[in-house]
């Protein structure tokens, strides 16, 4: 197992070494002069050009310059944003919180209706149940999101007024930051009507950014068990005699799992993408919003980090999705 | 052989698949949906009632035609500075499946290149181009797409190059597990021994073995395309204004949510049936052709 | 009375206007205690025959029988929930491929524990016990260790020998063993075999043997059923059979063992392969690849008839004792 884990960070190494060359490709590559992108809409005058093209290196050889910026990275420093003069890791670091509450709920409640959506429709094949999961998922699958959301918004919140139409929380409640997830500051604080106005507010963009995920793990869910009921151990489970219930349960389920949880993890790619635009269209105050209002910026340096390091969440997740993995398949568990 | 025995011979494969296929009500809706789209997107000049940027000034916002104010000249009502939204979503569809179709050979013909030099070559030369494919794949889709574009600027043009980069290792990938389940095949090994060369051996003896995924992925690829492209759109990063891009036309619509609900509601709409159908004829193509899945 | 006791078994597959019969009127008797062997090349409908009895048999495929009987039993009258009762108690069945049979995220121990709690309940220390017992009556060194075994840890032939464990766990009055060694090692068939036939004669449960092999069936049975295409064309005691085949398809099967080749520069094959869904031609389903075939069996179908003392074949003209063709 420890031996798994070190080769699984070993493969690791080289990809995000490349993700790195991707975030720093990324300012070289913009046409134009690197230092003027970074000054910004100010402009620069040619004296304080040329020293700071020296103090930022920018005169050395390409592969000095990335050098120096992995070297960098490495220390945890990863530019300083062109519009707040904060370092970007800081400012990645106070809006992470909000994503990862929003994609949490996303995924809750993906997976709470996903997998038993799932389970059921392989269960109950061909019937109507079952078509009507494939034709939700499907459609679900097809969302547009951005447009998903209008119309959550068009209906719960501009006709119904059930909810809030953006933000985490109302303005009149001030929560002192303990975990960044509003849900449990809240709780913490015992203020609940705190709390009851943070999950209106996180309502709806988590059944936005949960609806594609749902979808995904709907249909992963209902084929791999389907997949799983045609093997040779199933049989030999139904002529031990078992019920449905536990061949099912007991047999199919762990099996079929394995490539359900491998789904899962790999939609936390997707779910971080699709925050982009459930934060934008919600104003959730999350890095998918700064991302976006960064570029609009043309704030470069925030592009930068902000892409390294959610390329670096999806990594660490996938990496943990690979040991969740080995938990549940004994096969990779004690391979050598 | 008698003649009932004749009557009961099997059907070669491409009846076979058709039969298959023809049994999955839902891939035939989706195959009927993109006819349609493809003459509307090919008819769009001769179909719309209006130019798709013509601006009618004496009638902003109208509803669809069939509510209170609306206006029949105006079947689905009219935008924010008075286009015609039908002729607008009409011409969206050519849009949306020249999109579909430049991304989708983009990355196919890319992918199945570098997915054959991989499978073949194995090696330093499969390590590089797998290892590239992770970095790629570690990125959100969405995510890389927006740095592409950031860096090459929004338009139209630099959307489709984008999205094709995103969904390249897909293909790569795909071609590359194909090609490897098909070398390990008697086959090949038994055309290596006739003396096939290489070329033969990529072009003609593995690659058509392959095909089979690839068709579904390329036809799952165009609703991606799409969804992405019309994403991009919406946030400002794909087509620009006044390009009747179905994504685009969703951003200009936005802020007008609470008045005027149709220029929200039907460009939404047309991406969801297009995404659908291509999606629907997908999973169809799949158990169509996947011999495991048959019976 | 016969403990299994099956008359005019059918299953069909796919559509109901088109129906493919996988097994087509079957008509078998098995008494306690008794061996039987089921041959038949593949796609001779025995595998799914096995399953009916078991009634394993899935969604599109429909089971109908005059008479299917386990002890007395209507296993088609039994609700799912009784007929559980005796699956994998009473009637156990081994499968043809051990690597694939066995769950891989579950212990060797849980599974035959299983199979034990399911059945006759008891304690976990009495059924661990009752595990360990099995594993060591099955010929498995080192049980204890081999109960906490994950199965891709074990051999082909460890994993057959676990399989064979779990289906006589309970006791059963009756085996089937589906083709249990086709896909093991030579050298661990015999092992095999040698493991099923002991625990068949100390636990006097009767045994059903499918094999496409008919020296197997020879050397482990006491009688024989032919299979062809989903009917039975020939059955009768082993020793009989194997000296005197009635049937044309038997005599083909008897004279492609290599055994019976001595002496002749060819082995004896039959052209062609069992009948599919498309190809199932008129009159005697054997009759595109049979050596003696005569306009009758082109256009009638013939019926199972006694050919000498407890024998039964499926021909118009069943072959005399030197091989040739009858008219009746």
């Amino acid at each position: 197992m420890l031996l798994f884990l070190l080769r699984r960070l070993g493969l690791l190494v080289p990809t995000f070494l490349g993700v790195t060359a991707i975030a720093f490709a990324l300012i070289h590559l913009i046409p134009g002069d690197p230092l003027e992108l970074l000054a910004g809409e100010r402009g620069i005058d040619p004296e304080r050009h040329a020293r700071m093209l020296h103090e930022l290196g920018f005169d050395q050889p390409l592969w000095r310059q990335y050098l120096d910026y992995i070297g960098a990275v490495v220390q945890g420093n990863l530019g300083t944003s062109l519009i707040t003069r904060q370092p970007v890791l800081d400012e990645f670091m106070t809006l992470f919180p909000a994503t990862l509450e929003l994609s949490l709920a996303a995924m809750l409640f993906a997976v709470l209706l996903g997998l038993p959506a799932g389970i059921l429709a392989a269960v109950k094949r061909g019937t109507v149940l079952d078509h009507t999961v494939i034709g939700i998922s499907l459609t679900g699958y097809s969302m547009p999101i951005f447009w998903w959301a209008l119309l959550l918004i068009l209906l719960f919140s501009v006709q119904l007024g059930w909810t809030p139409v953006s933000g985490r929380i109302a303005v009149e409640f001030y929560i002192e930051p303990v975990t960044g997830l509003l849900l449990i500051d809240t709780l913490l604080a015992g203020d609940y009507e705190a709390f009851r106005s943070a999950v209106r507010h996180l309502i709806l963009p988590a059944i936005v950014l949960g609806t594609i995920p749902l979808a995904v793990i709907a249909r992963m869910t209902r084929s791999a068990l389907l997949e799983v009921i045609r093997e040779d151990y199933i049989r030999v489970a139904r002529a031990k005699g078992l019920s449905p219930l536990r061949v099912i349960g007991v047999h199919a389920l762990r099996n079929a799992l394995i490539p359900v949880v491998t789904v899962i993890g790999l939609q936390v790619g997707t779910l971080l993408a699709g925050a982009i635009l459930t934060e934008t269209l919600f104003a959730w105050p999350g890095i998918g919003k700064w991302l976006i209002d960064s570029i609009n910026r043309r704030d470069y340096p925030a592009v930068q980090g902000g892409i390294l390091l959610v390329a670096s969440v999806v990594m660490l997740v996938n990496l943990l999705v690979d040991l969740l993995y080995g938990l549940i398949n004994p096969r990779i568990r004690h391979a050598h | 052989m008698t003649e009932h025995a004749l009557t009961l011979t099997p059907p070669g494969p491409l009846r076979e698949f058709w039969s298959h296929f023809r049994q999955n009500a839902g891939a035939v809706a989706g195959l009927l949906v993109i006819t349609v789209l493809l003459v509307v997107a090919l008819g769009a000049p001769w179909l719309a009632p209006h130019p798709p940027a013509e601006q009618y000034r004496d009638a902003l916002l109208l509803p669809p035609a069939w509510l209170d104010g609306g206006n029949w000249r105006f079947p689905l009502g009219t935008d924010d500075i008075g286009r015609d939204l039908l002729s607008r979503l009409l011409f969206g569809a050519r849009v949306s499946l020249l999109i579909g179709c430049i991304v989708v050979t983009l990355s196919l013909a890319a992918g199945i290149l570098l997915g054959l030099l991989a499978g073949f070559f194995r090696g330093l030369i499969d390590t590089l181009i797998m290892r590239l494919m992770d970095i790629l794949l570690a990125l959100p889709s969405l995510l890389l797409a927006i740095a592409i574009v950031a860096v090459l600027g929004p338009s139209l043009n630099n959307a489709m190059i984008a999205i094709a980069v995103v969904v390249l290792p897909h293909y790569v990938r795909l071609t590359r597990a194909a090609v490897l389940s098909e070398i390990a095949k008697d086959y090949v090994m038994a055309s290596q021994v006739a003396g096939a060369g290489l070329l033969r051996q990529m072009f003609v003896n593995v690659l058509p073995n392959c095909l089979a995924p690839l068709i579904v992925q390329a036809t799952l690829g165009f609703s991606a395309a799409i969804l992405d492209a019309a994403a991009l759109g919406f946030l400002g990063l794909g087509a620009q204004p006044p390009t009747p891009e179905w994504g685009t036309m969703l951003a200009d619509a936005r802020q007008f949510i609470q008045r005027a609900w149709w220029v929200v509601t039907f460009p939404g709409l047309a991406i969801l049936i297009t995404v659908l159908a291509f999606n629907l004829m997908g999973d169809g193509l799949r158990d169509a052709l996947d011999p495991k899945l048959k019976r | 009375m016969a403990l299994l006791d099956i008359e005019h078994l059918t299953v069909e597959f796919g559509a109901a206007s088109a129906p493919f019969r996988a097994v087509d009127g079957v008509d078998l008797q098995i008494d306690a205690g008794e061996v039987v062997g089921i041959v038949g090349e593949s796609g001779s409908g025995k595998s799914v025959l096995s399953l009916a009895v078991l009634g394993l048999v899935d969604f599109p495929g429909r089971v109908a029988a005059r008479t299917l009987a386990f002890d007395g039993q209507d296993l088609l009258r039994l609700s799912a929930r009784a007929r559980r009762r005796l699956t994998g108690k009473d009637m156990a069945m081994v499968f043809q491929d051990p690597m694939t049979s066995l769950n891989p995220c579950y212990t060797v121990g849980f599974q035959i524990e299983e199979t034990l709690r399911v059945h006759e309940g008891g304690s976990r220390a009495t059924r661990r016990q009752r595990a360990l017992d099995l594993l060591a009556q099955v010929g498995i060194p080192d049980p204890a260790s081999r109960l906490r075994a994950f199965p891709h840890q074990l051999s082909g032939g460890m994993s057959q020998r676990v399989l064979i464990a779990l289906a006589i766990a309970c006791n059963p009055r009756l085996l089937i063993a589906d083709e249990p060694t086709t896909a093991l090692d030579v050298t661990i068939q015999a092992q095999i075999l040698g493991l099923l036939r002991d625990l068949q004669r100390q636990r006097g449960m009767a045994l059903i043997l499918i094999t496409h092999d008919l020296a197997l069936a020879a050397e482990n049975c006491q009688r024989v059923v032919v299979m062809y295409a989903g009917q039975v064309v020939e059955s009768g005691p082993i020793a009989a059979v194997f000296a005197a085949p009635r049937h044309p398809y038997t005599r083909a099967l008897l004279s492609a063992l290599p055994e019976s080749g001595t002496g002749q520069r060819r082995l004896a094959t039959l052209a062609g392969v069992v009948p599919g869904q498309y190809d199932r031609p008129s009159g005697c389903l054997l009759h595109p690849r049979c050596l003696f075939v005569s306009e009758r069996c082109r256009l009638q179908p013939p019926g199972l008839r006694p050919v000498g003392p407890q024998r039964q074949a499926r021909c118009h003209t069943p072959l005399d004792a030197a091989g040739r063709p009858t008219d009746d």
